[in-house]
């Protein structure tokens, strides 16, 4: 646990990365609003409400993206036990449930326009969602688990559960008919091939800047709490230097 | 001692507790009629929608069942301190799990044979020569509640709000066991041929490999002090 106050120095002294993602991945959003809602042409059927795909894809793939992120630390400190690697999983947890929320928004925004409908229970619609609520739950397991590292055994346990489950629950709601649009970027017909050039592009952008934004945010989540960990290592100093002068009922001679 | 007997013994322990007691398939068998009695007052079906209804209520009336069963499981072992005693059984931890879990099945499937003619009887519904596939899909999705149930069991026991926790952790995760569960149950009902059904029974028994497998990696990361 004291691993985690050299690195509160270090990333007081240091060059900020942490600063540097934040600004990169907030330029590289602005410049992706703008080839999202300018350079893309416009779509043939579902016009400009279609422009919601250049959100909805990157915040989707972020959380997928995020997720796997907390089933390699989960395992990480089930067979390390290092916290570095459980705040990790913390952090990715929560920053891929934001993600996750915004992609089930935008995309029942977008069924409102495309199929007249904010939600249907489609496999990927009802995946995602299935997900979004095992992290929620990863959540409340990491706020109500118990003290001394037991939450974060049992939030990392089911990391590994929930991640390994994911597939299973598609398996099991593709048995339903599917009404999401079929896949447009990675296809046998070659990378990209179902999207416009520009599209693509635009896309590429967005996915790159949710992307850095995730790091950014993973980073700065990561950092508070290694803060927050050595905060609470110092309060637990201070009480314990205090304590013989509490229970003596009188100063002890320094 | 070797495996078999081992876990024979941590079954054989949770039954004699079980046959003392009764306080466990008491309360699942009771309460599972009860939701089957509150679900026809809240649909109130006609003969052909409780044909329909059937599946869904069936399987969540055993899910729930469950969770009522298996937060019991691990309070027991936690009240007079038989968690102890547990950690200090010479055996490896993951034979716990696989005890706990075979006891909690038990417990399950006695319910299932209860709760099944029971809701069919109430919807009047006649089961017939339907009665086999109907025993493998619950045998198959009832191994599934139960395999990732146990691992629950023993996480929400050690937190500070225990019985809320189970259903919360259980339902995301084992919505597979649903969504197959109810389909198959239905399928079977309607008379499909067994090929339409195949593909649900092939998710339970995938769904009941990888976590009868996980629930033996991981268990020793719940039983740490």
């Amino acid at each position: 646990m004291v691993t985690t106050q050299p690195r509160g120095v270090v990333a007081r002294t240091g060059p900020d990365r942490v600063a540097a993602l934040v600004w990169l991945g907030l330029a590289l959003a602005v410049g992706g609003q703008f080839a999202a809602l300018l350079y893309a042409p416009e779509e043939a059927t579902m016009g400009n409400a279609q422009r919601i795909f250049y959100v909805h894809v990157p915040a989707a793939w972020v959380g997928f993206l995020a997720f796997a992120v907390v089933f390699g630390t989960s395992l990480g400190y089930l067979f390390t036990r290092r916290r570095s690697y459980d705040l990790a999983a913390w952090a990715s947890t929560e920053v891929g449930v934001v993600f996750t929320t915004l992609a089930i928004l935008s995309g029942s925004v977008w069924g409102r326009y495309a199929w007249g409908t904010w939600w249907s229970w489609d496999p990927r619609l009802t995946t995602t969602f299935m997900l979004w609520l095992i992290y929620v739950v990863a959540l409340m397991v990491r706020a109500y688990g118990g003290a001394g590292g037991q939450a974060s055994r049992f939030a990392a346990v089911l990391g590994v559960i929930g991640f390994l489950d994911i597939p299973l629950i598609h398996l099991s709601v593709v048995w339903w008919r599917s009404l999401h649009p079929l896949p447009v970027v990675v296809r046998p017909e070659g990378f990209g091939s179902g999207l416009h050039p520009a599209m693509l592009q635009a896309l590429l952008v967005n996915v790159a800047a949710f992307t850095v934004l995730y790091l950014a945010l993973f980073s700065v989540r990561r950092r508070q709490m290694a803060t927050a960990d050595v905060l609470a290592e110092l309060k637990d100093d201070e009480l314990r230097l205090a304590a013989p002068r509490w229970a003596g009922g009188q100063e002890v001679p320094s | 001692m070797g495996a078999l007997s081992a876990v024979r013994l941590l079954v054989w322990k949770d039954l004699l507790l079980e046959l003392r007691t009764k306080e466990i398939l008491t309360a699942m068998a009771v309460f599972a009629l009860l939701a089957a009695v509150v679900f026809n007052f809240a649909f109130s079906p006609s003969p052909a929608q409780a044909a329909a209804l059937l599946p869904g209520m069936l399987w969540v009336t055993l899910a729930f069942a469950a969770t009522l069963g298996l937060s019991r499981s691990f309070v027991l072992e936690r009240e007079q301190q038989c968690l102890e005693a547990l950690r200090l059984f010479p055996v490896d931890r993951s034979l716990i799990y696989l005890g706990k879990a075979a006891a909690n099945l038990l417990f399950l499937l006695l319910v299932a044979v209860l709760i099944l003619p029971a809701m069919a009887a109430l919807s009047g519904i006649a089961l017939g020569s339907r009665l086999l596939p109907l025993a493998a899909v619950l045998l198959l999705g009832g191994v599934g509640l139960v395999a990732v149930g146990t691992i629950f069991s023993a996480m929400s026991v050690h937190t500070r709000i225990r019985e809320v926790l189970l259903p919360v952790l259980l339902f995301p995760i084992a919505s597979p066991v649903l969504i197959a569960g109810v389909k198959a149950t239905a399928g079977i009902l309607a008379g499909w041929p067994l090929r339409a059904v195949l593909p649900g029974l092939r998710i339970l028994a995938a769904f009941d490999l990888v976590f009868v497998v996980l629930g033996y990696l991981l268990f020793e990361f719940l039983l740490e002090e």
